[in-house]
């Protein structure tokens, strides 16, 4: 598979505080990457600077052969990059169909309003409701949706699961795995480490605003994850 | 009677307030802006009016209609150019611009214009004067009711535009989001130029009722804010439907005040807005207390 997404060097601050150092890694077309890592490792950054919602410091992010380090957010979306942001961040005023349809932009593919209401039944009877006052659940796949709109070939997502309850992030994960089976791209940040391993191709783990490891999922020693997620070092 | 005339001029003087203070709404929703330049972009709009007027010895309604394209492009330009960067400074920082930007264009207009006093209602036609007495202390100007229907097709458009149409709907969205917007393709720079074309669009509209309805100068611009921003909060910050009945709640209270005392008229309207100052912030949470 051809490279999609290729990041070199990446550093990036909030004023003073370093939140990625250095950071380089490649996607390829069709892979499932989970990010992991401990809160504060930079992982968020990373998916926003690729997103465009946060302007690196220093470092090249270059999707599909060119280089999109300056380029502004919906202009990537355009090139088929999407970010579910952490938190959700639904339009509340807006009812379910306006953010979907608002998210349309123009980029053309299987998806539209009839295919992700396929895919998230649950929203079907929500369809008219301002997304204020939906739950959790069913934010979450609105926000999954809404990404998906603008039919991304890199679907960035940020803490799906995050204040679910568990048997939602199943559903969510259920639904994930439809698309991840339409051979999209995704790149995914996940505190749980056995569902990112299960879901994911390949993993990334990061520490402190570096890459400390990174394998095939299948190959990993879940031993070896925890102690590089947490920064342990093991006697040799 | 004389109350219930009363109680209709003021609906009558209340819309004009609510096409005033449109604009002023729409910035504050869209972008958080208060545009302290507001009544003067009206006042400018007004002189565009008359210059074409002046110029072509058009009516004054034709006149607008061309002069409109230069508010709207105006609105662009200043978006793109004063506001936006004002914007990433902070939120002071706009508010600082618009003060700047007020004087800026009183002074411009003194140097182009004059201190002297100017109207439209001379080339308004008809509208300004004509008028129908329902009966002995009840009449219905032609231009109150004008300005009422123009205050509720606008506001009623306005509220299709942004619940109906997509480019409303990013409009909300940026509004609610701007980080959200631009993650899921909303130009939100776009956007935010949009809302303040709109917004001066409407100012020009409450300039030249403001130039028929009476006179304007250079320096009319402020009191003109100030209506408008009684109307904004009375109606509800962020709310447009409540901007119209804000501007018309103003407008009744301005006219009943009259009925008491000619001079008490204005005193009326600050009356009201203070009142409702004090009920929705008052009591306890008036206090500050850290976030």
């Amino acid at each position: 598979m051809s490279l999609l997404l290729e990041v070199s060097g990446l550093d990036c601050r909030y004023g003073l505080l370093q939140a990625v150092r250095g950071v380089s890694l490649e996607v390829a077309g069709g892979e499932t990457v989970a990010l992991i890592g401990a809160n504060g490792a930079g992982k968020t950054t990373l998916l926003r600077a690729v997103a465009g919602a946060h302007r690196p410091h220093a470092g090249r992010v270059i999707f599909d052969r060119s280089d999109i380090t300056r380029m502004p957010a919906h202009e990537r979306v355009a090139r088929g990059i999407a970010l579910v942001p952490e938190g959700r961040r639904l339009f509340p005023s807006l009812t379910v169909e306006e953010n979907l349809r608002v998210a349309a932009a123009g980029r053309r593919g299987r998806w539209n309003v009839r295919t992700v209401l396929e895919v998230f039944p649950l929203l079907q009877a929500r369809r008219h409701m301002p997304a204020a006052t939906l739950s959790g659940g069913e934010q979450q796949a609105v926000a999954i949706g809404r990404a998906l709109m603008s039919n991304p070939r890199l679907l960035l997502l940020d803490e799906v699961s995050l204040g679910l309850a568990p048997v939602v992030v199943d559903a969510v994960y259920r639904s994930l795995a439809d698309v991840i089976g339409e051979g999209a791209t995704v790149v995914l940040v996940e505190q749980d480490l056995t569902r990112a391993l299960k879901v994911a191709g390949r993993v990334i783990c990061m520490l402190e605003g570096r890459v400390v490891l990174e394998g095939e999922a299948a190959s990993l020693d879940r031993d070896h994850v925890v102690s590089a997620y947490f920064g342990l070092r093991r006697p040799a | 009677m004389t109350i219930v005339n009363a109680v209709l001029q003021g609906i009558f003087l209340g819309a004009f307030y609510a096409v005033l203070a449109c604009g002023l709404s729409i910035m504050f929703g869209v972008m958080r802006i208060i545009n302290l330049a507001h009544g003067d972009l009206a006042v400018l709009g007004a002189y565009a009016t008359f210059v074409i007027v002046e110029q072509t010895g058009a009516s004054a309604l034709i006149a607008f209609v061309v002069s409109l394209p230069l508010m709207i492009v105006l609105g662009y330009v200043l978006q793109l150019t004063v506001l936006e960067r004002s914007l990433k400074a902070g939120i002071l920082t706009p508010l600082l611009a618009t003060f700047g930007l007020s004087i800026v264009v009183q002074n411009l207009l003194q140097l182009a214009f004059s201190p002297d006093v100017r109207s439209l209602g001379g080339s308004a036609g008809t509208i300004t004067t004509a008028s129908w007495q329902v009966t002995s202390g009840l009449s219905v100007s032609a231009l109150g009711l004008l300005v009422l229907l123009v205050a509720v097709l606008l506001f009623g458009g306005l509220q299709l535009f942004l619940s109906r149409t997509r480019v409303g709907w990013m409009m909300r969205a940026t509004a609610e989001d701007a980080d959200a917007a631009e993650l899921v393709g909303i130009d939100s720079r776009a956007v935010y130029a949009r809302a303040t074309a709109l917004a001066v669009a409407t100012a020009a509209l409450g300039g030249l009722f403001l130039g028929i309805r009476s006179v304007f100068d250079p320096v009319s611009g402020p009191t003109q804010l100030i209506f408008a921003f009684e109307a904004v909060v009375i109606g509800g910050m962020g709310s447009l439907r409540g901007t119209l009945l804000g501007g018309i709640a103003l407008g009744v209270a301005q006219t009943v005040g009259a009925q008491i005392h000619p001079q008490f008229a204005v005193m009326a309207g600050h009356l009201l807005f203070l009142a409702v100052l004090i009920v929705r912030f008052g009591g306890a949470r008036l206090r500050l207390r850290p976030v």
